[in-house]
């Protein structure tokens, strides 16, 4: 969380959104104008137009990875697609690296997206006529570059998602999570700055998505692009992101990190979600540790600030004294006792309860 | 009562009947009588069609233009000028490929004039010898798909050569090969606009729906008028036939596909060329590929109709081969037809799918393989045509050019084939041809004429009613009503006569059939196998066997109308009731079900929409077919099509006799695609 803040404010974002509105309707943008900014959703619906997206702001910076979560119907893809402008947005501004990019031009755009963004799709959304290869060479051949280079930019790809020896299969013969990893390869071969995810992993089964996800945390690793991911699934939100925005009807109830949004909630539609979260999993140690106090009598076991609760509870269960908390320097910088990690385990599942043991 | 009538639909068609009924019995048949048949208050419309031809061609907007011969300025009218540079040009272009195939000095001549041509007898373009055209399909064969193919394409020149169809079937080839490309291409233009922009769209559709069902003959008619008569008339006829179906399937194509595929092309950094060219059309090309197969299909239909305007080739020759009753020839031509059709469609099949091999690491011989033996085959082709003109002294040189009808021929064998037939079964087919004319053509056909204008129109107007509502009647009506005001209604009785009868059996032939051959995957896929094959056919080829056993009668063109249509019913039965999911079957069977209680409560209503259409397609196939009966000799509406064709001032004859024609397809169509509809909405297949 403090990395983050100071990420914030040392440099400048790669996309800010001010008050984006998209709204589906003849008249939308009219309706708009005339609403000064206070968008009455049930209001527009009357006038037959649908509000997708509500008011939203904020930014993302850069090597960050935002999930947009909410379920179907909130907006989420809605707002992605303003931001890739595949739709143009009814209000409001967007910056991608501080050029406002609904102001752009066929051309700009086209070399906003040949050279700066990369897209992933739910539905893989490959091309049937074209073999793996060909799939992921094409973004470098409509940019114009020669046959001999995009094909052996493309095998590196396909060596990035281990999907090598099926470079001359059709996309109809490969399974589910090998169509996405050549989605993924395709987004990434003109090296974007910026990747946007659409619910990649939703249309796969559980133990593949896992796996994908496994597969997509060891690439962001390596690659620490600026991400911009979409989905559903709550679990998959917390797994993955540094920040999570919660949309309801178009609106962000909620933009926070995972730890905060589990115990913080803002709103009672995001205390839903986080009501079932095992919260183990989520939160790290640094959310639920008491000040270092010098004079306590402490184990030797030591713990790093930032590791999540479930991965250490067993060592610092089987301790009997309180066990320290160091920072990435190795500096001590608070304690934990056993029966504080009991009571986040087997404690009250409700946020309240998250709240009185900070 | 009232609210029994209205809550049973079953109920309103016997009152609809009822009232039928008892309008035929009162109305009495008088000519003066309005309710016996309306007044042909539209008799005008033809000659004002005509008029407006006419003077569009001949007196609007004259420009001056220079006379060479005469070195004065010359008044000309606009359209004319415009129509016969459009001609020279499609003509140019199928001479230039005609001549590389069998030479010839057209394609000099227009480069260099008659006089210098004349002058000059050496600048002759040579033919290229037979081996190296079916030589070069071979290799082009071979190129695209493997060794399967190539012995196909090879099997169909040596076919057509040695049978003596060459020179007619390389006319008909270079004509293809104009019309079928400016077809495609003109269809997938007309289609992406109409996929971009949703006015034309809804402009489009309605006229695409009428161009596909006016009957071939009547597109004859203007196009001879606008570009005069020869070959490019005739490749303008097939393209204006051939490209809605193209339009149609482009459209669909393109609307079918998922919007994630557009912005996985645009996210992919696409401009507008490059997402319709590299992404929309290549994913949507299973729709269009069938659109090919459609073009390449209309153009060899129309070989034999665009012959009636002056196009060379098998059509004209398998024209003069029906009307002479020579069974045999007719047979090889359309056997000729048939093959080039099918290599057409699977050359462009092949073309469409081929792919690339990016790992290969070729020599240059490697990667100029196919040149290299094309080339080869190329100069042993010379080489044996030279060899050949010191074996073959009297003219015919077999190894350069088979010239025509002098190559084998199985025509003698089909003759006394017939002839046998004719011998053996003489009286039982006479019998039969006799007894289905006496007793069931005759009497359809009188109750057909002697149906009360106002009779007819209570019938189709409720149906359409009860079907659909208010609109639906209105729009019926209004069709029949343009045919009620022309003075062909009788005729157009007689065409619903022939149509309404064909439809009747060739359904029930069909749905059975396809019911029988769906309850097997073996079966399923043997018939499907054989609708396609049948479908590949040209529709007036299957006026050749008709005739040869039955002559020239009513009874030939519905044995032809049936035969043709039955392939569509078939087909659509069997597609409808394998597209029943599986688990309904299952549920079915775990409900107790015996199999002919599942057919009748489950699979027959749930694909009771697709059953629909396929009637709705046999309908129009039986349109189609009834007004090329009219080559064997009918008297519906088709035959005056055909008259119209031979007379100047047709064009307004013709039209009209074409949306007349196009009006019954169209009223039937409104109706049981509404219904269709419906019940595709009430069981949520929608």
């Amino acid at each position: 969380m403090t990395s983050q803040a100071e990420t914030s404010s040392s440099s400048t974002p790669v996309i800010r959104c001010d008050s984006v509105y998209k709204i589906f309707g003849a008249n939308a943008k009219n309706m708009l104008d005339a609403s000064n900014g206070i968008v009455d959703a049930a209001k527009f619906q009357e006038a037959g137009c649908i509000v997708g997206v509500n008011n939203a702001s904020f930014e993302v910076f850069p090597g960050e990875l935002l999930i947009i979560m909410g379920l179907s119907g909130s907006g989420k893809s809605t707002l992605l697609r303003c931001i890739s402008r595949l739709t143009d947005a009814t209000g409001g501004k967007i910056y991608i690296d501080g050029e406002d990019i609904l102001s752009m031009n066929d051309k700009q755009l086209i070399e906003l997206r040949r050279s700066k963004m990369g897209m992933v799709f739910q539905s893989f959304a490959l091309l049937p006529h074209k073999t793996v290869l060909e799939n992921i060479a094409f973004p470098l051949q409509v940019k114009g570059i020669s046959t001999e280079a995009s094909i052996k930019r493309a095998k590196e790809m396909v060596d990035l998602v281990s999907l090598t020896g099926r470079e001359n299969y059709f996309p109809r013969e490969l399974s589910g999570g090998q169509q996405q990893r050549v989605g993924i390869a395709r987004s990434l071969a003109i090296e974007p700055d910026i990747w946007f995810l659409d619910e990649p992993f939703s249309a796969l089964d559980p133990l593949i998505r896992k796996e994908m996800q496994d597969e997509f945390l060891r690439l962001q690793g390596a690659l620490s692009k600026t991400i911009l991911f979409v989905t559903h699934d709550f679990d998959e939100a917390l797994r993955l992101a540094d920040r999570i925005a919660i949309m309801k009807d178009g609106i962000i109830e909620q933009l926070d990190t995972p730890a905060n949004i589990v115990l913080n909630p803002a709103t009672e539609y995001v205390r839903k979600f986080t009501e079932e979260v095992p919260r183990e999993k989520v939160l790290k140690i640094e959310s639920v540790m008491d000040p270092f106090n010098p004079t306590q009598d402490m184990s030797d076991l030591k713990v790093p600030k930032n590791a999540i609760i479930e991965t250490v509870a067993e060592s610092i269960l089987n301790s009997s004294k309180p066990v320290a908390v160091i920072n990435e320097e190795g500096a001590i910088v608070g304690s934990l006792t056993a029966s504080k990690v009991v009571n986040v385990l087997f404690g009250g599942h409700t946020g309240k309860s998250g709240e009185q043991s900070s | 009562m009232i609210t029994t009538i209205k809550e049973r639909k079953y109920l309103q068609f016997l009152l609809l009947l009822v009232v039928f009924y008892l309008l035929c019995l009162i109305v009495p048949p008088s000519d003066s009588n309005i309710l016996w048949r309306f007044p042909p208050l539209l008799k005008q419309l033809p000659i004002i069609i005509n008029d407006s031809v006419n003077y569009l061609l001949f007196d609007w907007w004259l420009i001056d233009v220079w006379d060479p011969d005469i070195e004065e300025f010359e008044q000309k009218p606009l359209v004319n000028l415009i129509t016969r540079a459009f001609s020279g040009v499609i003509l140019f272009m199928i001479e230039f490929i005609r001549e590389i195939m069998l030479g010839g000095v057209k394609t000099i001549v227009t480069f260099s004039g008659w006089e210098w041509a004349t002058a000059n007898p050496w600048a002759r373009w040579p033919a290229l010898p037979w081996t190296v055209v079916a030589g070069g399909a071979t290799i082009i064969g071979y190129a695209l798909k493997g060794p399967r193919l190539a012995l196909f394409v090879f099997f169909t020149f040596a076919y057509i050569a040695l049978f003596g169809q060459w020179e007619p079937s390389m006319e008909t080839l270079s004509f293809v090969l104009i019309a079928a490309p400016v077809s495609v291409l003109l269809g997938l233009a007309l289609g992406v606009w109409a996929f971009r922009s949703r006015r034309v769209e809804t402009i489009m559709n309605p006229l695409l729906n009428v161009a596909q069902i006016v009957p071939h003959f009547s597109y004859l008619i203007p196009v001879m008028i606008f570009f005069g008569i020869g070959d490019h008339a005739g490749a303008i006829a097939t393209v204006i036939f051939a490209t809605p179906p193209m339009v149609r399937l482009t459209l669909l194509g393109l609307k079918k596909l998922p919007p994630e595929v557009a912005e996985a092309g645009l996210m992919s950094g696409c401009n507008n060329r490059q997402l319709l060219l590299k992404v929309l059309i290549p994913t949507a090309r299973r729709d269009i590929l069938i659109g090919v197969n459609q073009v390449i299909m209309q153009c060899l239909a129309m070989v034999v109709i665009a012959s009636l305007i002056g196009a060379k080739g098998l059509g004209n020759n398998l024209l003069i081969a029906l009307n002479g009753l020579r069974i045999g020839l007719a047979l090889e031509l359309g056997v000729c037809i048939v093959l080039i059709a099918i290599m057409l469609d699977r050359l462009s099949l092949a073309w469409a799918n081929k792919q690339t091999d990016y790992f290969a690491d070729l020599s240059f011989v490697q990667r100029n393989k196919f040149s290299l033996i094309f080339g080869v085959v190329f100069v042993a082709g010379i080489i044996l045509a030279y060899i050949g003109s010191f074996f073959f002294k009297d003219g015919f040189n077999y190894l350069y050019l088979i010239p025509h009808n002098k190559g084998i021929t199985t025509q003698d064998f089909w003759q006394s084939g017939v002839d046998w037939i004719w011998d053996t079964f003489f009286y039982s087919l006479k019998g039969f041809n006799e007894w289905l004319i006496i007793d069931v053509l005759v009497p359809v056909k009188t109750a057909y004429l002697g149906m009360p204008v106002i009779a007819t129109f209570t019938l189709v107007m409720g149906v359409g009613f009860i079907v659909g509502g208010t609109r639906v009647a209105l729009s019926v009506g209004g069709f029949l009503l343009f045919i009620a005001l022309t003075e062909w209604w009788d005729r157009a009785l007689i065409t619903a006569y022939l149509v309404s009868l064909a439809v009747v059996i060739s359904s029930i032939i069909g749905i059975v059939a396809g019911t029988l051959c769906a309850q097997h995957p073996v079966t399923t896929r043997f018939i499907l196998t054989v609708c396609d094959t049948f479908q590949t056919f040209p529709s007036f080829i299957y006026l050749i066997p008709v005739m040869m056993l039955f002559g020239v009668t009513d009874t030939s063109v519905l044995i032809a109308i049936v035969v043709y249509t039955t392939v569509p019913a078939t087909r659509y039965t069997v597609e409808g009731l394998i597209s029943v999911p599986a688990a309904l079957h299952d549920a079915g069977s775990m409900s107790g079900v015996n199999r002919i209680q599942r057919y009748f409560s489950i699979e027959l209503p749930m694909s009771f929409p697709h059953l629909a259409l396929g009637v709705n397609q046999t309908v129009v196939f039986a349109l189609s077919m009834v007004i090329i009966g009219a080559l064997i000799g009918t008297d519906d509406l088709g035959q005056l099509i055909l008259g119209s064709l031979s007379d100047r001032q047709g064009v307004g004859n013709g039209l009209i006799l074409g949306l007349c024609v196009a009006f019954i397809g169209l009223a039937i169509d409104q109706i049981i695609r509404t219904w269709a509809n419906q019940r595709k909405q009430a069981l949520g297949l929608d």
